[in-house]
């Protein structure tokens, strides 16, 4: 009797100390669209922290981008991510349809649609703004030069569409023909489709090319920073889209991996105030009011609820045979 | 002709040319295996999940107007870069093989360059050299001619990777030809040209035709360095594999190997014609 309750008391204390004793080192992998390099690697560095903290395991988090397009199908092919951050919900909605991974009503699983953070679509143009471009109109003028990556290969680029063509239908009261002849004359002007939103970037601020470049907003912010704030500027056109990139646990490739608490964790952090003020840091626009920054532009935003909502809005502009293969076979 | 029957129908027929070295059985299994695990299993795969088209469906997707305007860039500016590298490998080879001038060997490294760069760097690389604003790119404007971002651009890239091939092919086959045999046609009275389209030209012929094939196929199938040079418009700037891409991140994964399965075959036609002409050309020119 006093022997077993030694062995029992003696499994609480190992049970007790476990995490301290043998702290874990966990691996997680985020696969995320292009532009979010910068966001991630320091929220995972926070998220690391706490983790330890609370845990006394450590977490690495790795981190692939690519084309959101790109990603989700490497991830149906079989990487082995632990969570998914793309920069739309079409993309996320594929895997779960073609892959099985998660269930489909994997939007309703974290707060706000699963998107902790919101971002919009802005131009860049060079220094002095010496074309004036101010609104959507002013990019398809004849002579301007736009550069945009290929909405077929990059999520940014469908968000870039999208908000030229939404603007074109509020202008013109619901007018689809109008707004598809104003969007096949934006990309009249584009000279060259880089096939992901970073290599518009450099496109624009490297090449040389282009008299405004449509982009991310953070993305805007980060050219700046990276290529000089004395050589671009960021115009805020008076009307754009709310960019809504969700996240989502990929459930089978967490639980096959053991990492489903870690992971969950992770997604969670995402929304709370320190994640979301190194969001608003980075140029993304934070759930959390009190975290966004006061220096960030309000304009007019409308969601992809107007396209009748992600499925409907690939399956009509952008897929083959859609409104954007009509732009450049209409010849 | 008739000895020729003679001695085979005496001879019990057998696979193998007789060699002083043993395991053919071993050595030809081994190749077998190895080329149908290599080669034909992925491609068996690759016309597997094109098979899932009717052929009407095929037809629609490899002839849709997009996807003929790519054959037309991918097809043409590989060819176009082979021709510039036939003529200026076969030059590069001669210059190499010939001449003694300090730097040979450094030189001659630098033609296998191109293998080893990781084509990416390449194309970053003359992106950057050809842009409106690169060092290249700056002079040429002026003059009207736009290189990055053109069906130009897609040419020079082609071109670039294109290069050890023909040199390659070519330099040993000159390192070979004695020089006493263009001594012996001059001192028998021949032009240098003719020493050159008679003696020189027949023999380094199958080769040169080799280095272009070679450098022919490697651009068809180019992305790497493409991609960042070629603007990727669609019906203008874009090639073949990257329209692949397109539609394999559009989760048409059918389409995807419809077109890879297209161009497969016409790489493949190009090839064999490619093939069948250098046979014409070798036996016509004699010798070889």
């Amino acid at each position: 009797m006093k022997f077993k309750s030694l062995i029992a008391s003696l499994l609480v204390a190992s049970a007790s100390l476990a995490p301290t004793a043998f702290a874990k080192d966990i691996t997680l992998l985020n696969v995320s669209y292009d532009p979010t390099r910068e966001l991630y690697k320091e929220v995972n560095a926070a998220f690391a922290k706490e983790w330890k903290t609370k845990t006394g395991d450590n977490v690495t988090i790795n981190q692939s981008h690519a084309g959101s397009g790109a990603q989700s199908r490497a991830v149906i092919d079989g990487l082995k991510a632990d969570v998914v951050t793309l920069a739309l919900a079409y993309d996320i909605d594929v895997i779960a349809e073609k892959a099985k991974l998660f269930p489909e009503n994997w939007q309703t699983r974290l707060p706000e649609s699963s998107t902790p953070y919101t971002s919009t679509i802005v131009f860049i143009v060079r220094k002095g703004n010496p074309w004036k471009i101010k609104d959507w109109d002013d990019l398809a003028k004849q002579g301007i030069s736009v550069i945009t990556p290929n909405p077929k290969t990059s999520g940014g680029a469908r968000w870039n569409y999208l908000a030229a063509y939404g603007y074109s239908l509020h202008k013109n009261g619901n007018d689809e023909k109008k707004a598809q002849e104003f969007v096949g004359k934006i990309f009249k002007n584009v000279p060259v489709l880089d096939t992901g939103a970073r290599g518009s970037t450099v496109t624009f601020a490297q090449r040389g090319l282009g008299d405004v470049a449509i982009s991310w907003e953070n993305e805007a912010y980060l050219t700046l920073q990276e290529f000089g704030a004395d050589k671009f500027e960021i115009i805020y056109p008076p009307e754009s889209i709310l960019a809504e990139p969700p996240v989502t646990l990929v459930d089978k490739n967490a639980d096959s991996r053991g990492t489903r608490a870690v992971a969950e964790a992770y997604l969670q952090f995402l929304y709370t105030p320190e994640a979301q003020g190194i969001i608003a840091k980075n140029h993304y626009r934070p759930r959390l009011a009190s975290a966004a920054l006061a220096s960030t532009p309000q304009i007019k935003l409308f969601n992809i609820s107007e396209f009748g909502g992600w499925k409907k809005a690939q399956a009509v502009h952008f897929n083959d045979g859609g409104i954007f293969d009509k732009i450049y076979q209409a010849k | 002709m008739g000895r020729r029957i003679l001695s085979s129908s005496i001879r019990t027929f057998s696979w193998r040319t007789p060699s002083v070295l043993p395991g053919f059985g071993i050595t030809m299994g081994f190749t077998l295996v190895y080329l149908g695990l290599l080669v034909l299993l992925p491609l068996a795969a690759l016309i597997l999940k094109a098979a899932g088209f009717t052929w009407a469906e095929f037809w629609d997707v490899v002839t849709a107007p997009r996807a003929l305007a790519a054959y037309r860039l991918s097809f043409g500016a590989a060819f176009i870069a082979a021709a510039i590298n036939i003529v200026f490998g076969v030059l590069v080879a001669w210059v190499l093989t010939r001449y003694q001038f300090p730097f040979k060997r450094f030189l001659d490294g630098l033609v296998d360059l191109p293998f080893a760069l990781p084509t990416a760097v390449a194309g970053i690389a003359l992106a950057a050299l050809f842009a409106p604003n690169g060092w290249i790119g700056s002079i040429l404007l002026p003059m009207g001619i736009k290189v990055a971002y053109t069906p130009l651009g897609v040419v020079v890239a082609l071109t670039f990777i294109g290069l050890p091939f023909v040199v390659r092919t070519v330099q040993p086959v000159l390192q070979d030809l004695d020089k006493e045999v263009e001594e012996a046609a001059a001192s028998l009275g021949a032009s240098r040209a003719a020493t050159f389209r008679r003696v020189i030209l027949p023999v380094i012929l199958p080769a040169a035709v080799t280095g272009f094939a070679l450098a022919f196929a490697r651009a068809v199938g180019e992305y790497g360095s493409v991609i960042f040079i070629a603007g990727n418009l669609p019906m203008k700037s874009e090639i073949v594999p990257l329209l692949i891409v397109i539609k394999l991140e559009q989760f048409d994964y059918r389409g995807a190997a419809a077109i890879g399965t297209a161009m497969l075959f016409v790489a493949f036609v190009l090839l064999l014609i490619i093939n069948l002409l250098q046979r014409w050309s070798r036996n016509r020119m004699g010798g070889m």
